[in-house]
Order: C-alpha cells, then sequence, then structure tokens
C-alpha cells in the first residue's frame, strides 16, 4: 500500500539515527581520552553500566514512541474538506496501560539504581590509599599522608590498590572529576566529600574541574596517571628522595635561578619541598615540577619554552591567574626554568 | 445558547477606550496590550539571548579560541541563561497568559488590571537593569544558579553579581503579582457555566504555574535576601569562612529552581494541549487524565529539587529519594505524550504552522524527557552532571519543548492577537530550519558530554576529540538564528498587509474564536454562558455549522477600569528601593529613603485612585 511505504521511510530513518548513535557513542570512545564511556575504574564501570540500562531502555522507548509519532503523522495525515473525525474523548483501557508499562519500565531501572547508589556510598576498607585532594582557585592539590607526599594537578595512583579520595576546598566549591576511573564529587571549604575507585589499568589520562568556579574555571585541568605497583612504589621512591636533582656543581644557571626564586618572591607561594610539604600556600607545590607534562593545570605543555614564558607572563596566558606578573627577564626566566627543572 | 455576542446587533466601531499614542500605552490596564507588551519586551530579550548564544557558540567553534575573553564568556553564558529564563520563557509566557486567559475564560478583564500593569512595568525594569550591568562592563558572572560561596564578596569583589541579585529580585516581585492576578481571575471570572472541568487545557495549565510561582518565587527570594545580607552587611549565610554553610544556597536555589523548570514547560503543554485538538479536528484526548497529570506533575515537582545536588555527596539515603521521585516524574509527563499522541490518533490532521510546531514540540520533548530520566539515577549522574549532556538535555526540554511550544502558540494566536494572518510559507521554512537547526546545535552535545566536555568552560584544548562536534553545533546555531529572521521576516512582511484574520481562523474551540480579530477592548460585549468543554465548537455543534462573522460592536454602558500611570511609577519606586541598597556606598540613606517614598508615593496614589 502507498500508506505503508510512507510510514516505512521515515521508520528506517528512526533506525537508522538509532544505529548511528550508538556507533558515534560506543565506537569512537577511543579517541576522546576524557570520555564517560570506557570506563577503567570500578567505580567508572558502575555508572557505565547503569547508563548501558538506561540508554537500552530510552532508546527502546524513543523508536516505540517516535514511530507511533511518525506513523500518526502521515496516516492521519487530513485534507480541509475530509468530514470531521470521530470525535473520541478518551479510552480508560488505553489510558491505565499507558501509565503501568512505563512504571514498569521505570522500576527497571530504579532496581539497579538503588543498589548502585549504596555501592558507590560505600565506604572503602581500611587497606585503601588515602589520598587528600584539596580543590584550589585553579589547580588541584593532592596529599598522600601515607608517604608524606604533596603533589599538585598531577594524581598518581597504583594500579589494583582501592584509593579513597578524602577532599576539600581552600575558597569556592570545585567538582573533582575522574572520568575513566571514578566520576566526580563537589569539594567544599566547610565539609569533606569522598569517592573512591580502583584502577585496573594503567594509563595517563586527562580530567577537569566541573564546578563552575570563577574567570579561570575553563583552565582547571588535572591529570590521573595509574602505574603498575612497582612503577607506583618507583615514583613514591623518586618523590621521597629529598631536593633536586642537581646538575654539576658549576652550573651558573641553576645557582642563578635558585637565588632569584626567593628574590622574586616565588617561594612566598610555592613550596620545593614534596615531603612533609607545608599546608595552606597559595600555589600548586613544585616538588616535582620538572617531571610534570602540562603547566597551570592543564594550560600548557610543560616545555623550557613555555614555562619561561608562563614565568615571565602568567597573566596574558590565564588571566585572573592568582599569580602576578613579576617583571621577569628573559634572562632571568632562563635561570629559573634550570632551576626548576631540576625538581623531578 | 452560549455567547449572545454573535447575535449581538452591529453598531458601528464607536471610538469607546482605543486610544493609540505612547501614553495609552504607558497608563494601559487593559490585558491585551500588557500581553502584546509583554510579547514584545519578552522577544527582543529573546533576541538578545540569542545573541549571547551565538556568540558562545563562535567562541566554542575551535579549540583555544580567544573570541571571547574568559571574563566576557563567564558574563555572556550567565546572561544567556539569565535572560532565556526570566526576561524570555517565562514573559512569552505571560504574554498568553495574558491575552488568552481572559478571553478563553469569557471575561472582560483579568482580576487586578492595574496590578497587571504593575507586573510589567516591574518586569520591563528588572530586565533593563540586569542588561544595564553591560554599559558598567559588570555583567553578571558566576551562572545564572549563583552558586555560593563563590557569589561572596570575597571572591566576588565586583558590581557583578549584585546586578544579578537585586535584578532576579525585581524580577521575582513582577513574578509574584502576576501570579496572584492569574489565579484569581482563573477562580473568580470564568463566565457563568465554565466549571474547573471545563475550563480549556491553556488555562488548567496556566492555573498550575500560577501556584507553582506563588510558591517557588517566595524561597528564591528569601535566598536572595540572604545573599544580599551577606553581600552588603557582611553576614555569612553561605559563607564558610564565618559558619555559613555554601550548600544551603543549593537547597534553596533548587526548591525554587525545579519547580521553575516545569513554570517554564507547563504553560507550552498548555498551548499544545490547545493547538493539537484544533488541527486533528477533534477534543483533547483524555482531558482528565491530563489535568490530573499536569497536578501531579507540580506536585512531584516539589520533592525532586536535590537531584541537581547528586554530586554534593548527599548519602545514599537522599540519593536514592530523590532518584526514585524523580523517575516518578516520568509517568505523568509521559501520560501527557501519549495523550497528545492519542489525540492525533484517529483525527484529520490539518499541518497549518501551529501544527508543525505542535507536533515537533512532542517529537523533541520526548528526547528531553528520556535523557532526563537517564540522570536521575545518581551514580551515572555523577558521570553526567556539569557536562554538556546535561546541556543537550535541558536544551531539548527548554527549547524544544518550552520554545517550539510557545512558538506554536504564537502562529496559533498570531490572528487573534494582531488581526493579521502570518504567511504560511514563510512559518513553514521556519520551523523546518528551526528544527534542522535544533537539532544540529544540540543533538551532538549528547556524546560531546558523554565524551567528557564539561559546561561553563570558555574554550577547551586540542586533543580531547571535541572539536568536530563542536563546530557542527557552532554551524547548527546559526541555522537556528536564521529561523528566527525568518519569523521576523514574517511578521514584518504581513504587518504591512491588511487586517485579514477572521475571528475564528482555525475553527477554533475555546471562547476566544467567537470575538473578533484583534478582539475588542471589552473582549465580550456579553459575557457567554458555557454548557460544556470546547464551548466554541459545542456552539457551532448546535447551530450545526460555522458561526457568521462577529460583528464589532459599540462597547457602550460596558464598565471597563480607566488608565493609570500610578503602577508604572511604583514599578519605578520598586527598582528605586531595590537598586539604592545596591549604592548604598555612593548614594547612602538618602537614596533609600528616596526610593522608599517614591514606591510609597506610588502604592498612596494608585489606591486611592477610583478604578473606574
Amino acid at each position: 500500500m502507498l500508506l505503508r511505504t510512507a510510514v516505512r521511510r521515515p521508520l528506517r530513518l528512526v533506525i537508522a539515527l538509532c544505529l548511528l548513535t550508538l556507533v558515534l557513542v560506543g565506537c569512537g570512545a577511543e579517541h576522546y581520552p576524557q570520555t564517560t564511556l570506557l570506563p577503567r575504574g570500578d567505580f567508572a564501570r558502575i555508572a557505565d553500566d547503569l547508563l548501558d540500562t538506561t540508554v537500552k531502555w530510552a532508546l527502546l522507548v524513543f523508536v516505540l514512541v517516535e514511530g507511533i509519532l511518525i506513523y500518526a503523522i502521515f496516516r492521519f495525515r487530513g485534507r480541509p474538506n475530509d468530514p470531521e473525525p470521530h470525535q473520541t474523548h478518551g479510552n480508560t483501557t488505553v489510558e491505565i496501560i499507558w501509565t503501568v508499562v512505563p512504571a514498569l519500565i521505570l522500576a527497571a531501572i530504579a532496581v539497579p539504581t538503588v543498589r548502585a547508589i549504596f555501592q558507590t556510598n560505600a565506604t572503602p576498607g581500611q587497606d585503601a590509599l588515602r589520598i587528600e585532594v584539596v580543590g584550589h582557585q585553579w589547580w588541584w592539590e593532592f596529599r598522600y599522608p601515607e608517604y608524606n607526599l604533596t603533589t599538585a594537578n598531577e594524581l598518581v595512583v597504583p594500579v589494583g590498590r582501592t584509593v579513597s579520595l578524602h577532599m576539600g576546598s581552600a575558597d569556592v566549591i570545585h567538582s573533582f572529576w575522574v572520568p575513566q576511573f571514578a566520576a566526580k564529587r563537589d569539594v567544599f571549604a566547610n565539609r569533606e566529600t569522598r569517592m573512591w575507585f580502583k584502577a585496573e589499568v594503567d594509563g595517563d589520562y586527562p580530567g577537569q574541574c566541573a564546578e563552575f568556579c570563577g574567570i579561570q574555571h575553563g583552565r582547571m585541568a588535572h591529570r590521573i596517571r595509574a602505574e603498575q605497583p612497582e612503577q607506583f612504589q618507583a615514583w613514591v621512591a623518586q618523590m621521597q628522595t629529598p631536593g633536586p636533582r642537581k646538575p654539576p656543581a658549576a652550573d651558573r644557571l641553576y645557582a642563578e635561578g635558585e637565588k632569584l626564586f626567593t628574590a622574586k618572591g616565588c617561594v612566598a607561594c610555592h613550596s620545593l619541598v614534596a615531603v612533609n610539604a607545608p599546608k595552606g600556600m597559595l600555589g600548586p607545590n613544585l616538588g616535582n615540577v620538572g617531571a610534570r607534562s602540562y603547566l597551570a593545570a592543564g594550560t600548557l605543555k610543560n616545555t623550557d619554552e613555555n614555562l619561561a614564558r608562563w614565568i615571565r607572563d602568567p597573566q596574558s596566558i590565564k588571566k585572573g591567574v592568582l599569580m602576578p606578573n613579576l617583571g621577569v627577564t628573559a634572562e632571568e626566566a632562563r635561570a629559573l626554568v634550570q632551576f626548576l627543572r631540576a625538581h623531578r | 445558547m452560549a455567547t449572545r455576542v454573535l447575535e449581538h446587533e452591529a453598531h458601528p466601531a464607536a471610538g469607546h477606550g482605543e486610544q493609540t499614542g505612547l501614553w495609552s500605552w504607558i497608563t494601559t490596564v487593559d490585558h491585551k496590550r500588557i500581553g502584546i507588551l509583554y510579547g514584545a519586551t519578552a522577544f527582543l530579550f529573546f533576541l538578545l539571548g540569542g545573541i549571547e548564544a551565538l556568540l558562545l557558540r563562535i567562541q566554542l567553534g575551535s579549540p583555544e579560541n580567544t573570541f571571547l575573553s574568559p571574563e566576557t564568556y563567564n558574563q555572556m553564558f550567565t546572561m544567556h541563561g539569565t535572560t532565556m529564563i526570566f526576561l524570555a520563557i517565562m514573559p512569552l509566557s505571560a504574554m498568553f497568559f495574558n491575552f488568552m486567559i481572559p478571553l478563553q475564560i469569557g471575561a472582560r478583564d483579568v482580576a487586578f488590571p492595574r496590578l497587571n500593569a504593575f507586573s510589567y512595568w516591574v518586569f520591563l525594569l528588572g530586565g533593563l537593569f540586569l542588561n544595564s550591568s553591560w554599559f558598567f562592563g559588570a555583567a553578571p558572572d558566576q551562572g545564572w544558579f549563583g552558586y555560593a560561596n563563590l557569589t561572596s564578596k570575597q571572591f566576588s569583589p565586583g558590581l557583578n553579581v549584585d546586578f544579578w541579585m537585586i535584578g532576579l529580585q525585581i524580577l521575582g516581585i513582577a513574578s509574584l503579582a502576576a501570579a496572584v492576578n492569574f489565579f484569581v481571575t482563573i477562580v473568580n471570572l470564568r463566565a457563568p457555566g465554565m466549571n474547573l472541568m471545563r475550563m480549556p487545557m491553556f488555562v488548567w495549565m496556566s492555573f498550575i504555574t500560577q501556584v507553582l510561582l506563588l510558591l517557588a518565587f517566595p524561597v528564591i527570594t528569601v535566598a536572595l535576601f540572604l545573599l544580599m545580607f551577606d553581600r552588603f552587611f557582611g553576614s555569612s549565610f553561605f559563607v564558610p569562612a564565618g559558619g555559613g554553610d555554601p550548600i544551603l544556597w543549593q537547597h534553596l536555589f533548587w526548591i525554587f529552581g525545579h519547580p521553575e523548570v516545569y513554570i517554564l514547560i507547563l504553560p507550552a503543554f498548555g498551548i499544545v494541549s490547545e493547538v493539537l485538538p484544533v488541527f486533528s479536528r477533534k477534543p483533547l484526548f483524555g482531558y482528565a487524565a491530563m489535568v490530573f497529570s499536569g497536578v501531579f506533575i507540580a506536585f512531584l515537582g516539589f520533592g525532586v529539587w536535590a537531584h541537581h545536588m547528586f554530586s554534593t555527596g548527599m548519602g545514599p539515603i537522599a540519593d536514592a529519594f530523590f532518584s526514585l521521585s524523580t523517575m516518578l516524574i516520568a509517568i505523568p509527563t509521559g501520560v501527557k505524550i501519549f495523550n497528545w499522541i492519542g489525540t492525533m490518533w484517529g483525527g484529520s490532521l490539518q499541518f497549518r504552522t501551529p501544527m508543525l510546531f505542535a507536533v515537533g514540540f512532542i517529537a523533541m520533548f520526548i528526547i528531553g524527557g528520556l535523557s532526563g530520566v537517564m540522570h536521575s539515577s545518581p551514580p551515572a549522574d555523577l558521570q553526567q552532571t556539569d557536562t554538556y549532556f546535561i546541556v543537550a538535555h535541558f536544551h531539548y526540554v527548554l527549547f524544544g519543548g518550552s520554545i517550539f511550544g510557545l512558538t506554536a502558540g504564537a502562529y496559533y494566536w498570531w490572528p487573534k492577537m494582531s488581526g493579521r494572518m502570518l504567511n504560511e510559507r514563510l512559518g513553514k521554512l521556519h520551523f523546518w530550519l528551526m528544527m534542522i537547526g535544533f537539532n544540529l546545535t544540540f543533538f551532538p552535545m549528547h556524546f560531546v558530554g558523554l565524551h567528557g566536555m564539561p559546561r561553563r568552560v570558555y574554550t577547551y584544548p586540542e586533543g580531547l576529540g571535541f572539536e568536530l562536534m563542536n563546530q557542527i553545533e557552532t554551524a547548527g546555531s546559526f541555522v537556528l538564528g536564521l529561523a528566527f529572521l525568518v519569523f521576523l521576516w514574517n511578521i514584518y512582511k504581513t504587518s504591512r498587509g491588511p487586517r485579514n484574520a477572521p475571528a475564528d481562523p482555525w475553527n477554533g474551540a475555546t471562547l476566544e474564536w467567537a470575538i473578533p480579530s484583534p478582539p475588542q477592548e471589552f473582549n465580550f460585549a456579553k459575557i457567554p454562558v458555557v454548557h460544556g468543554r470546547d464551548a466554541l465548537w459545542e456552539q457551532k455543534r448546535q447551530r450545526g455549522g460555522p458561526l457568521p462573522e462577529p460583528a464589532r460592536v459599540s462597547g457602550q454602558g460596558i464598565h471597563m477600569p480607566n488608565p493609570s500611570y500610578w503602577p508604572a511609577v511604583t514599578a519605578v519606586g520598586v527598582l528605586a528601593v531595590l537598586v539604592s541598597l545596591m549604592t548604598l556606598g555612593t548614594t547612602g540613606v538618602p537614596g533609600v529613603v528616596a526610593g522608599v517614598a517614591l514606591l510609597f508615593l506610588g502604592v498612596y496614589k494608585w489606591a486611592y485612585e477610583p478604578a473606574g
């Protein structure tokens, strides 16, 4: 029938669109380093499983209801002079069905949801690695009480051991987001919030602040690096070795940088020690700044050139950042870079 | 027997009350003129909010873009949200409340015509005040949700937050005054015979909206007062350093904010429930279920607010409660969607422009509803919240829902309001451009959000895979802009043509189509008597065919309220009082005293002025 063809075409379109959707969501995920759809940790997996459940039901309902709507559009298209259609006012049976069926579908979503709510709110065991996370405008501080270590913007965790994040804020509300291993949780200045996860594979992934926190909310990114237990222990050992990896004693540039770090006032906001670092510093801990992959919370790749640019003119790179322009010359910047690069 | 107005003997169209000129608009208390003022003002704000959106989209069109500076971007997205919610969608709904509620219930005006004028002037001044912040380089920049403690004096020392806080406070006064007015109007001024279960669905949904406004707005008013104290007088309700709690703000804001979502969508539900039966040529399917599902949605709307706060870590009990209550809302919403499809089912569908937008509304709102169910599940929401997935969701609800519905209403009631038919061909072009542009803009946001793009970031780096989808979105947003240019062109073009709209161009079901287009000042020469739902269809059925074109009659002997400028003066007084608090540092106590004096003068003269 002519009518049938008229309906089949749009229906096919809807189905094709749905398939395209699935392809876009599922297959391409590895091209998106910050994706939530390729869980690599237990917490993220719980969230992703729930998403899968709801997406399946949502797609079913979508295809059915939009299909019926499109069918109705073509089937009941009228002309101005057509006779008045039959004047129905309702149908109790149908109305009961379409109240009850959605309720049942929701129950199918609600049961795993409630289970997952309690799973994700559970307290991790005693053997979990405790990490304290502090949000700052606009960077992240990470403290490892177990190892007396402090670092910034690059969170390193061991694979296979549950990590228990105890989180707070130094100023406004931020939201700490680990899309690949966990999810997100807001941080506040007046309460501790928690999140936990166990990384299943190693890798180096991006994350970023997810609660609007002022002018540079857009530049408050961090890295999450999951390491195999041996590599993680090696990293801890390296961090615990005090002091910079000094170049040969005759390095004039290094000595100059060391002096400038105090003379230019950098020392007022930044600590250079990762072990037993002082709390409450305004700027990120620089104990291993030389080894980090990014500067200024994901703003710049950590190259010598970028580090010098950042030291000389942070305000034009990240307007509003709390680090002022300190009138550092190009020559002085080179010395500071040499000095900081040794802190690995 | 109903509406004997139609058989009323024709008098030459007398000049009763038909004043023109600027002064007549400033002093008007006619609900139709106030409706037009609301509509014109809100549409201008809508265009402004749309331009802001296009600027945001240009900035996000490529990674590491420097088209907008970070602070300008933050101001732009804050003002885009604030404008669209408070200065566009709400007052566009208010346009239809004003113009259509009295007509649909067979009344001559609203219950309190001068209060109605007051609402409009306060709204206008509030909107202008909020936008005047651009000229001081201090547009609000903390987001439309204004989360504490970023809004504290310490972290937002400028005037930006003050403009937002005072602006919203002013707009809240307008909304509350209007809500009281329409509530009383619907309760008291219905034509004889129009019992509650005979009211047109638009009146029902508007009625529920007024109840939501009355219950929700006091909460944001209180929250804003607390914030005012924090900022102006050094208290610390929301400041952790002083023992306050920023989460308190979130609770107060969302106890207002979630009902606000229904305040934005219920009028559109009502409009679509008017348009679909008329263009399906059969009555609304399941009228009673439509009424009660609307009531149920509104009731549940007050028990779901904390689903905006799952990421704050409220604990499993609160998470579970707010998750399940949120899921429950899907049931009455589903009932509505099925009833709309049921209305079309077996009908004789006439795809005129209003019908296209109404059907587009259903198709798009389904998507917004389904993505809503997806983040009612807290563990899943912990990934989705504050990403572009949420931006996609609420634009499918507020644009795919509210704006599609309001546009359906605009095309449907344009002939009644202006006396002119809009061009069908341009209307259809508008629809298809809007449908395509809307989906291009907002559908990819689902994916880019799930793939990790957070909201409210002024830029994003290369290499996260966000580039292509953002480009598509930016292209789509310009198609969307074009759609509204077509609408503007349609309005401009037809406004130069003759007043060609008959009283009842669509074979309408409700009383507004019984009177001339545009209606005369007194609406109904004789108050109609109603014998059933779809009162006008009932009359036509009794007559056995279309009714004769109603004549314009002299309104002699019909008592209408006098024009007054005191509502406008009082509105200026409200503005003066609140602004004087903001400028306390410079204008001091005398400024406040002057504002209060003006306010009292307005109220006093208003109270003692004869109403008519």
